[in-house]
C-alpha cells in the first residue's frame, strides 16, 4: 500500500490532495479514531512537497499517531482529561524519524486513557469504533490507530505496545501491527504506562509497510538509555520465505477460553505455513498461566510512579481552585484520571508499599525471568525458530461488553502480555473471520530477528487474502 | 565536650558543581546567577515522555569521591526511584540510588575531641539528582503563594552517610570540614556556591531514640542545632519525657530545632529500580579514575613535612585546605620554605580568617616579596604583619606599601642617632646600669624603639645601645 502511494507521488499525484481526501474521510467517519487532526500543518507540509518533492523512505506519506507519542506543537493528550490541551515542546524520537525521512502528520489517534485497557473504551474522548462492526470495540490501547488504518482514514499509523496494545487492536482490526524487540525502537517521547514493558510500532494495511515503517524508526537513540542499534533490512529480508522453518505451537495457547473459530483459524495458519515448506512442532512455555499476574503487577507498579507527575503545575489540567499545593494536587488528579487509570494507581501503588514489595513487585520480576527464560528456551537453537499463536482469544466484542468487569478484560490479554514480559517481538497478521469480525495470528520471534517474524508475516500473507479485506460501511 | 552517652550520625548530600551538566540532561550547571526556570530543558522538567540518561563524568566524579573516602566501589551499581509528591519535584519520583549504591564501608580520620585522630566510619556514597527550589513570596508562614524554580533540578548530588561515630557536636562539624577539604582536593566540589552542601544529622542520646535533624546548609549551623538537640533531649529524658522517633527541622534564626514529623508519619517512598536506566558495571572503571586520583590533604601534609622541612602542625594548618595548600606550594617555591610556612599558617591565615575571606584575596607573588624583605631584614616582622594587613584592607603591592607607610626597617645612621640621644637623655638608666643593674638597658632600647617608630631591629638596637654604653 504505501509502496502504491510512494509511487503515485513520485508520478506526480498530489500529496495535498491525498492528505485532505483523509480529513474528509475523517471528518465524516462515526469511528472517533482521532483526538487531535494536525490538519493545517499538514496540508501546508503536503503543498511544500507538491512544490518540491523531497526523498526519504516516507516521502510524503501520511501517517498517523497515538495521543501517547509526544509530536512537538500538536496536543499529546493520551485520551485523558489530566493532559487536555497539553502541547509538547519536543518531538519524539520516532517523530524526529519520521520526519527527517519525509512523513506528514494528519494527527493523533485515540486510545485508552493512558493506554490501559484493551478495546478503547476508556477513554476520556469516547470509545472509538471497529470499522468492521461499529457496535464492537477495536481492542486497544492503540484502538485509534488500528480503526484510522482498517478504515482507510490514514494509510498507517505508530501505536505503542506494553501488553498487546498494538497487537490486540490489529487482531480486532484486521490489519497488521508489530511490536518490536524491547530496546529496538527508542521510547523517548513516549509517554510512558510502564517503561519496562513498551515499545512503539507500526500498525498497517500489509506486512511490507510495517517493515517499511520499522526501517525508519528501529535503531539506538542516545536519549533511551534502553535503546540498541539496528542492523536494518527490514525489507529487503522480506522474501527470503519459510522453506525450512520450524514453527513452534505452545500448547498453552490453545484450549480452554479461546473461541474455536479462532483456534480453528489459527491452525489453517500452521497448515499454510508447512504448505510453504515451514514445519512444526509443539512447544511449551510453562510460565504462560503466571503472566498475567507478574504483568499486571509489574505494569500497574511502574504506572502508579510514572503518572504521579501529573498534578496541573506544570502543564495539563488545572481547575481553578487553587489552594493549597497539596488539596490542588489532590483535586486536580481526583478530577483528571478516569477510573481505570485511577484502579491500577492505586493497585500499583499498594504492590510498591512497603512489606508488599517483596511479596508483589520482586515475585513478579521473578516470574517474568522465568517466563523469558521459557521463550529462550524454547526458540534456542534446535528448537523452533519462531512461534505461531492466536493474537486475542477472541474476535471484538462488543462495546461496553466487559468494561464493567475489570477482570475478564485482563484476562483479554492473556497471549500477548508474556511476549512483552520476556521482551521479545511479535507481530499480528490477519487470518480469517470469525461471523465477519477479523482473526489475528502472532507471530513471535526470538529478541531482535524482527526479520525473521516479517518474512514469516509476509509468506504467509503472500498465500492468503485476508490482508486484501475491507470492512464494508467503509468502503 | 565529648560526651560518652550522645550519638551523632550524618548524612550529607553534596552537590558535584564543578561538573558542566547536570545528571540526567544536558542543562548546564552554573545557574546560580540566572533568572528562575531559564537552565532547564524537557527531561529535567519531567515532560512526559522524556527519558534521564546518565552524565558519565558525574559518575566518575562519584567514585572518584567514594576512592577517597576509602569506599568499596561496587562492582555494578543502579538506580531507584524513591516516590512523593512536592512542587519542586517535577517528576514526583526523586532518580537516587538504594540497594546496590556506588560506595560501601568507607572511613575517614579527623580531629577528635581529645585532640587525637579519629576514624569515622562512611556507610554508604551514593549519587541522586537534586530537586528545584521553592520560592516563597514573603516569609514561608505568611507567604500567599510559592514559585517553583527548577534550575537546581537534576543537579548531580552524592550522598555521603557516616556510621553513628560521632560523639560531639565539635566532631560533627570536624568531620565535616574534613570532608570539605576532601571534596574541594578532589576539585569536583566548589563549597562557596550556595546549596553546595547540606546536611541531615541523626542524633540520639544513649538508650534513646534518635531525632533526624534535616536539611541544614552550614557546618556552623549543624554545630549549634546538635548542641541544642543535646540540651532538649537531656532537659526531656531529665522531665521523664522519652524521645521518640522523628524528624526536625533546624530554624536559623532562632537556633532552635522543630518537630515535623513523627515515625508514624513517615512517608513510604515506594522505592524500587529505575526501568529506564540500565545497570552500570562501574568495576571497569576504578583502575583508570583511581590513577587520576589527586594527592589528598593527609598525604599532602606528610610529603609538606618531608619536602620542606617544616613543622607537622604548619604542614596541617597548610594543608587544610587546597587553595592554601597551593598557595603554600607556589611560595616555597621562591622563598625559604620554612619561613614561608611560618608566616603562611601562623600570619596570613589568621588576617585571612579575622575578614572571613578567602586566600583568593591574597597574591602568592606578594607573599615571597615580602618574604624577601625580611630575609634582607629591610622590613621588621611587626612591618611584615603591618603591610599584610594594609594588602588585605586596601590593596597595592608589597614596595609600594612599605614605602607610603614608611614601614622601611631604620637606616643604621638613624639608629644609631636615636642610640646617642637615648643614652643621652636616659642618664638616670645609664647610672643603674652602670651600677650593676643589667635590665635597665631595656628602658634605654626601648626609647631607641619609640625614637625610631618600631623602624629600628629590636637585636640590633639592644647591641647598638650596649655598645655606647661601653664606649662611654
Ligand atoms: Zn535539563
Amino acid at each position: 500500500m504505501l509502496r502504491e502511494l510512494k509511487g503515485d507521488l513520485a508520478a506526480g499525484a498530489s500529496a495535498e490532495e491525498r492528505v485532505a481526501s483523509l480529513f474528509e474521510k475523517i471528518k465524516k467517519s462515526k469511528l472517533n479514531a482521532y483526538n487531535i487532526l494536525s490538519e493545517d500543518s499538514a496540508l501546508k507540509r503536503a503543498r511544500e512537497f507538491d512544490k518540491a518533492p523531497w526523498g526519504g523512505l516516507m516521502a510524503g506519506v501520511p501517517i498517523a499517531i497515538k495521543s501517547s507519542i509526544s509530536t512537538r506543537g500538536i496536543e499529546t493528550n493520551c485520551s485523558s482529561r489530566i493532559l487536555s490541551g497539553y502541547v509538547p515542546p519536543y518531538d519524539a524520537h520516532v517523530i524526529d524519524q519520521l520526519k527527517e525521512e519525509g512523513a506528514i502528520i494528519i494527527g493523533k489517534t485515540n486510545m485508552d486513557e493512558f493506554a490501559m485497557g484493551t478495546s478503547t473504551e476508556t477513554s476520556y474522548f469516547g470509545p472509538t469504533r471497529n470499522p468492521w462492526d461499529t457496535d464492537r470495540v477495536p481492542g486497544g490501547s492503540s484502538g485509534g490507530s488500528a480503526a484510522a488504518v482498517a478504515a482507510g482514514e490514514a494509510p498507517c499509523a505508530l501505536g505503542s505496545d506494553t501488553g498487546g496494545s498494538i497487537r490486540c487492536p490489529a487482531s480486532f482490526c484486521g490489519i497488521v501491527g508489530l511490536k518490536p524487540t524491547y530496546g529496538l525502537v527508542s521510547r523517548y517521547g513516549l509517554v510512558s504506562y510502564a517503561n519496562s514493558l513498551e515499545q512503539i510500532g507500526p500498525l498497517t494495511a500489509n506486512v511490507e509497510d510495517a517493515a517499511l515503517v520499522m526501517e525508519v524508526i528501529a535503531g539506538h537513540d542516545p536519549q533511551d538509555s534502553t535503546s540498541v542499534n539496528s542492523d536494518g533490512g527490514y525489507i529487503s529480508g522480506l522474501g527470503d520465505g519459510v522453506e525450512g522453518l520450524v514453527c513452534g505451537v505452545p500448547k498453552e495457547y490453545f484450549g480452554e477460553g479461546v473461541d474455536p473459530l479462532v483456534e480453528k483459524a489459527v491452525w489453517d495458519a500452521i497448515s499454510k505455513l508447512v504448505e510453504l515448506g515451514a514445519s512444526w512442532k509443539e512447544v511449551s512455555l510453562p510460565h504462560t498461566k503466571y503472566a498475567l499476574a507478574a504483568y499486571y503487577i509489574i505494569a500497574m507498579s511502574e504506572a502508579s510512579s510514572n503518572l504521579a507527575r501529573f498534578d496541573g503545575l506544570r502543564y495539563g489540567l488545572r481547575l481553578g481552585t487553587d489552594q493549597d499545593w497539596h488539596t490542588t494536587f489532590s483535586e486536580i488528579r481526583a478530577a483528571g484520571f478516569g477510573s481505570e487509570v485511577k484502579r491500577r494507581i492505586l493497585l500499583g501503588t499498594y504492590a510498591l508499599s512497603a512489606g508488599y514489595y517483596g511479596r508483589y513487585y520482586l515475585k513478579a520480576l521473578k516470574v517474568r525471568t522465568l517466563i523469558k527464560q521459557d521463550f529462550e528456551r524454547v526458540l534456542a537453537a534446535g528448537g523452533a525458530d519462531i512461534l505461531v499463536t492466536p493474537t486475542m482469544p477472541f474476535p471484538a466484542f462488543k462495546i461496553g461488553e466487559r468494561i464493567e468487569d475489570p477482570l475478564s478484560l485482563y484476562m483479554a490479554d492473556v497471549f500477548t502480555v508474556p511476549i512483552n514480559l520476556a521482551g521479545v517481538p511479535a507481530i499480528s497478521v490477519p487470518c480469517g473471520f470469525a461471523g465477519g469480525l477479523p482473526i489475528g495470528l502472532q507471530i513471535i520471534g526470538r529478541h531482535f530477528d524482527e526479520i525473521g517474524v516479517l518474512r514469516t508475516a509476509k509468506a504467509y500473507e503472500d498465500a492468503t487474502p485476508y490482508h486484501e479485506a475491507v470492512p464494508k460501511e467503509v468502503v | 565536650m565529648a560526651e560518652k552517652d550522645v550519638i551523632i550520625g550524618l548524612e550529607v548530600h553534596v552537590q558535584l558543581n564543578k561538573l558542566n551538566s547536570k545528571l540526567f540532561c544536558g542543562c548546564s550547571t552554573d545557574y546560580h546567577d540566572s533568572p528562575p526556570n531559564t537552565h532547564t530543558c524537557p527531561v529535567c522538567l519531567g515532560l512526559p515522555g522524556t527519558l534521564p540518561v546518565v552524565n558519565k563524568r558525574a559518575v566518575e566524579y562519584a567514585i572518584r569521591v567514594a576512592l577517597a573516602l576509602n569506599c568499596d566501589i561496587q562492582g555494578e551499581t543502579l538506580f531507584y526511584r524513591k516516590n512523593y509528591y512536592y512542587p519542586d519535584l517535577p517528576k514526583a519520583f526523586q532518580i537516587t540510588q538504594y540497594d546496590f549504591p556506588l560506595g560501601l564501608g568507607g572511613h575517614i580520620l579527623i580531629k577528635g575531641e581529645d585532640g587525637e585522630e579519629k576514624t569515622i566510619r562512611i556507610t554508604r556514597v551514593h549519587m541522586e539528582e537534586d530537586p528545584g527550589r521553592l520560592v516563597h513570596a514573603g516569609t514561608i508562614d505568611r507567604a500567599k503563594y510559592s514559585m517553583v524554580d527548577y534550575n537546581r533540578c537534576g543537579m548531580p548530588l552524592l550522598e555521603v552517610v557516616t556510621e553513628p561515630d560521632l560523639r560531639s557536636p565539635k566532631e560533627a562539624r570536624s568531620f565535616l570540614d574534613k570532608l570539605r577539604n576532601i571534596l574541594e582536593y578532589l576539585d569536583v566540589f566548589d563549597g562557596n556556591l550556595e546549596g553546595a552542601m547540606r546536611i541531615d544529622s541523626n542524633i540520639s542520646l544513649v538508650g534513646g531514640e534518635r531525632a533526624e535533624v534535616k536539611n541544614i546548609s552550614s557546618h556552623k549551623g549543624v554545630e549549634k542545632a546538635l548542641a541544642y538537640e543535646i540540651t532538649r533531649q537531656r532537659s526531656a529524658r531529665r522531665r521523664g519525657v522519652a524521645q521518640v522517633q522523628e524528624t526536625r527541622h533546624y530554624d536559623e534564626l532562632r537556633s532552635i530545632t522543630v518537630s515535623i514529623r513523627t515515625k508514624e508519619e513517615a512517608h513510604d517512598y515506594r522505592y524500587f529500580p529505575e526501568p529506564d536506566l540500565v545497570p552500570m558495571r562501574i568495576a571497569d572503571w576504578v583502575p583508570r579514575v583511581e590513577a587520576e586520583l589527586p594527592e589528598l590533604p593527609d598525604a599532602k601534609r606528610e610529603r609538606f613535612v618531608a619536602e620542606y622541612g617544616i613543622a607537622d602542625d604548619h604542614a596541617k594548618s597548610l594543608t587544610s585546605e587546597i587553595r592554601v595548600a597551593n598557595f603554600y606550594e607556589d611560595v616555597a617555591k621562591r622563598a625559604p620554605p620554612r619561613l614561608a610556612a611560618v608566616w603562611i599558617a601562623d600570619v596570613l591565615k589568621g588576617e585571612l580568617n579575622y575578614r572571613d575571606v578567602t586566600i583568593d584575596k591574597f597574591s602568592p607573588d606578594h607573599m615571597v616579596e615580602i618574604l624577601g624583605m625580611l630575609e634582607k631584614r629591610t622590613i621588621t616582622e611587626k612591618g611584615a604583619v603591618e603591610v599584610i594587613r594594609i594588602i588585605l584592607d586596601t590593596g597595592g603591592d608589597p614596595s609600594e606599601v612599605v614605602e607610603a607607610g614608611g614601614l622601611a626597617k631604620a637606616e643604621d645612621d638613624a639608629v644609631k642617632e636615636a642610640v646617642f640621644a637615648a643614652v643621652a637623655e636616659c642618664s638616670q638608666a645609664v647610672a643603674d646600669y652602670r651600677s650593676g643593674n643589667e635590665k635597665a638597658i631595656n628602658f634605654i632600647v626601648g626609647m631607641v624603639m619609640k625614637k625610631t617608630r618600631g623602624r629600628a631591629d629590636p637585636g640590633e638596637a639592644n647591641r647598638l645601645v650596649k655598645e655606647a654604653l661601653e664606649e662611654i
